[in-house]
């Protein structure tokens, strides 16, 4: 059971206090609901690019990291597709440090040419680091855009292409700040060695005179069911073929979400998993084999992926993955399987609240997706799933026409 | 109130940090047991390590394929039924090999210990190194070592510890197709009774423990002499380092990316250096605010990221600077790695500088020693390497009391360019 206190700023900032005195730290989380889903579909990689900026100095704030650092504290951010998560981790005597730096960068950035000119720069590496100059790293790009027609998950958090972050202008830049980065699109957690009384102070001391801003309501085109099989051949030079199969599940609202989740962890969480077992193990047709999803907030892609033994065909391969989704259509799993199953994931939520960083990660996220309170559920919601709900779902998302494969082959084979 | 103005701040120098003590207990065999408890969660972490590293292998990667393959069955259950009946109790149990040592680390709910220990006694004390499950292991680890040898950076990493201590040092020897070919149950089965034994054996626990938790390590691990044998000697390994020290290497010739690495050698932690070199470290490429990121990503923009580290090797350590940059600026990264270093030799670190970098070190010790797990963590790297809370102290006033002057002989002393390898893989 995660304890807080929750509150809202007369400007919309959402805040919640998460209190732990068994630790000397604190940690400020800051979330905006905005993401690559939110993006211009000609000007992708924005809202990642614009996470680069928000380190490059604000109003009043010349240099963001000097000041934290000297307050004993570290920082980081991720970007998704959904949203935008910044996090600072410091000795909460000095928390007061952290509601400077945050309030600041919300109030206004500082929006410099050299800024935006390095990061640029820094973010095409990045785009070549993870996705261009590292065997298959470019599946995930083919793969957005085979499973989605209409949905701006089309394409990945970096971009679309490198072009599109090489052409963004200070004026873009201005625009979206103004746009998504206002207290009434922002939520604010507080978590550690600290006191609700106190965070309500300094939360009306720095942040309640930010301009509220005008919520952003977000209408987003939605991906129509999928009618037909999509399949895409790739020849890259990689050594081992690979094969990548994706299927539509449910947002993360969804109740059916759940028996979803517990479906990848029956295919591929751990070594006990069924595609590890029967693949890896038993027939050896793959080396190795995961199943998984990114629980993105609308509708994802239930993923399996695998590299093939050398000397396998594709089309055997295929078959045998077949195969094991067809057994979970047909026949109703074993209760200790499913348990074993919820199990897993009890335990993992319990290892991650250790930590209090994650604590405070997840309570914004919960918070964005409705409610905190959520957070406290989560396992409920697992708990409440029986075989024949995983015999149902199987049935729907493996149905043929609900697929998107592709089939990455090793350069030698042309 | 004026937002140009920060808030005030409380200095590192002020922290009084302690590391807190840990129990000791010792099984009825003579196995140590080190214990951080703390009830405010309902999970534990139990370690088992044993010296058992590549250091102690006879032939390639013999160490790290007995880690692996002891958990992938038994005499009595295959390593399916081992497998299912761990993750049925929601557990993970996960194995690591390293130069030195070689672990298996539990993590459950509390509550699941006492179904869980007989499973680990039967990992660790009966394994049975079929041949299938080795060839499976040989066949998929030859097919993982074939992507990662098209990643720059992974055959980078290869090269820099072969030109730093030998590719007959277990610091320097890297895996090969051929090492995995030549694997045989028989040298798995005779490294496992060798090293996995009761006598080379410590246990780190850490988290809410169940009552009876001594009870059951004894019932399980403490009660006989298991894998008994010879007392085991540590060998003595020269490294060899190479002549040439500048090499330049193509991988992939489409590659976008080169990984630079810029690399010396340096003494292990037990010299005096060895602490203040972490500030100077730090200072040089180890945080955020570093001066190889200041210059090399926040001003240039050639990398997503660049660091330097400190090996943390037992016998001797190295200085590794290490980046993957846009392949057309690589030569302009290292040019602007030597300035760096050249700058830490001419000029003493400012005062300001020097004192975020104290806070920030001492900052993050603070949060490195929160809760249970963490601290196990600290006090397992003390307790393996032969070391006390004393080293920790110390290791703490040399961050609060070094001086500018004290660093810049330093870096006179270790960071002359001409004294490092460099090394860039496209």
């Amino acid at each position: 059971m995660i304890h807080y206190n929750k509150f809202t700023l007369d400007n919309g900032l959402r805040v919640v206090v998460h209190e732990d005195h068994t630790t000397p730290m604190a940690v400020v989380n800051v979330l905006y609901d905005v993401g690559a889903r939110d993006e211009d579909p000609e000007r992708t990689g924005f809202a990642h690019l614009f996470e680069h900026l928000m380190f490059g100095g604000s109003v009043n704030i010349p240099d963001y990291d000097e000041p934290l650092q000297m307050a004993g504290g570290e920082n980081n951010a991720f970007t998704t597709n959904d949203l935008t998560n910044y996090y600072i981790q410091l000795p909460a005597e000095n928390i007061e440090t952290a509601f400077w730096l945050e309030s600041d960068r919300m109030l206004s950035l500082a929006f410099g040419e050299k800024s935006l000119d390095v990061q640029r720069k820094v973010v095409c590496e990045e785009f070549k680091e993870h996705y261009i100059n590292k065997p298959y790293g470019d599946v995930w790009h083919k793969m957005r855009e085979l499973a989605y027609s209409t949905h701006p998950y089309r394409w990945m958090t970096i971009g679309r292409e490198l072009a599109h972050i090489e052409t963004a202008s200070l004026q873009d830049v201005q625009a979206f700040f103004f746009k998504y980065y206002r207290p009434v699109n922002a939520i604010l957690v507080v978590g550690g060695n600290v006191t609700t009384t106190q965070v309500k102070m300094l939360a009306e001391k720095w942040f309640g005179d930010i301009p509220s801003g005008e919520k952003y309501v977000r209408h987003l085109p939605q991906e129509p069911a999928q009618t037909a099989p999509h399949k895409l051949e790739v020849k890259a030079g990689v050594p081992l073929d690979a094969l990548y199969k994706c299927y539509h599940i449910y947002p993360r609202m969804d109740k059916r979400y759940y028996a979803a989740d517990l479906i990848s962890d029956i295919l591929g969480g751990g070594s006990s998993s069924r595609l590890h077992h029967v693949l890896v193990k038993e027939k050896k047709l793959f080396s190795n084999i995961e199943c998984y999803h990114f629980g993105s907030v609308d509708a994802g892609l239930l993923t399996i992926e695998g590299k093939l033994v050398k000397g396998v065909k594709m089309k055997d391969a295929e078959k045998a993955v077949q195969e094991e989704l067809n057994k979970l259509q047909q026949t109703v799993i074993p209760e200790r399987e499913l348990q074993k199953v919820k199990n897993r994931v009890e335990s993992m939520l319990a290892f991650e609240d250790m930590s209090l960083l994650n604590r405070a990660n997840n309570l914004a996220f919960y918070e964005l997706l409705g409610d905190a309170s959520l957070m406290n559920t989560e396992f409920d919601n697992y708990d409440a799933v029986t075989t024949a709900n995983i015999h149902e779902e199987a049935g729907i998302i493996f149905n043929e026409n609900n697929s998107n494969t592709i089939y990455y082959y090793a350069d030698n084979h042309i | 109130m004026n937002r140009k103005i920060a808030p005030a701040i409380k200095d590192a120098v002020e922290f009084d940090i302690k590391l807190k003590p840990y129990e000791k207990f010792t099984l009825d065999n003579g196995i140590p047991v080190y214990v951080i408890k703390s009830d405010e969660q309902d999970t534990l972490q139990l370690e088992l390590v044993f010296s058992a590293g590549s250091w102690y292998e006879q032939e390639n990667m013999v160490a790290a394929a007995t880690n692996f393959l002891m958990k992938n069955g038994s005499s009595r259950h295959s390593a399916l039924e081992i497998n299912e009946s761990i993750e049925y109790y929601g557990a993970y149990l996960n194995r690591n090999s390293y130069h030195e040592n070689a672990t298996y680390t539990l993590h459950c709910l509390t509550r699941h210990a006492g179904d869980l220990l007989p499973l680990l006694q039967e990992v660790i004390q009966d394994p049975a190194f079929s041949a299938e499950e080795l060839a499976i292991y040989q066949q998929n680890m030859k097919q993982r070592l074939a992507v990662n040898l098209q990643k720059c950076d992974f055959v980078a990493n290869r090269y820099i510890d072969r030109y730093l201590f030998g590719e007959f040092h277990p610091y320097g020897r890297v895996s090969s197709m051929e090492a995995y070919d030549a694997l045989q149950p028989e040298s798995l089965r005779a490294f496992y009774h060798k090293h996995y034994t009761y006598s080379n054996c410590k246990i780190f626990l850490a988290g809410h423990l169940p009552e009876n938790m001594l009870e059951l390590l004894n019932r399980y691990f403490g009660s006989t002499r298991w894998n008994e044998g010879g007392h085991l000697l540590r060998p003595e390994l020269p490294i060899q380092t190479a002549d040439e020290r500048k090499h330049r290497i193509f991988n992939d010739e489409n590659g976008v990316q080169g990984a630079v690495r810029v690399a010396r050698h340096f003494p292990n932690r037990y010299h005096p250096d060895f602490p203040k070199m972490l500030v100077l470290n730090t200072i040089l490429g180890g945080y955020f605010g570093s001066r190889l990121m200041s210059n090399i990503r926040e001003e240039k923009g050639y990398t997503y990221g660049i660091h330097s580290q400190l090996y943390n090797f037992r016998q001797i350590s190295a200085l590794n600077i290490h980046t993957e940059a846009g392949r057309d600026v690589c030569e302009a990264t290292i040019e602007e790695i030597y300035k760096e270093l050249l700058r830490l030799q001419n000029e003493p670190v400012p005062a300001e500088e020097l004192s975020l970098v104290r806070n920030y070190m001492i900052g993050s010790i603070l949060g490195d020693l929160d809760g249970a797990f963490h601290l196990i963590q600290r006090w397992k790297s003390l307790i393996l390497n032969d070391l006390d809370e004393n080293y920790f102290y110390n290791n703490i006033n040399v961050i609060k009391t070094i001086t500018a002057e004290e660093l810049q002989h330093l870096a006179k002393q270790y960071l002359s360019p001409a004294e490092f390898y460099e090394l860039v893989v496209i």
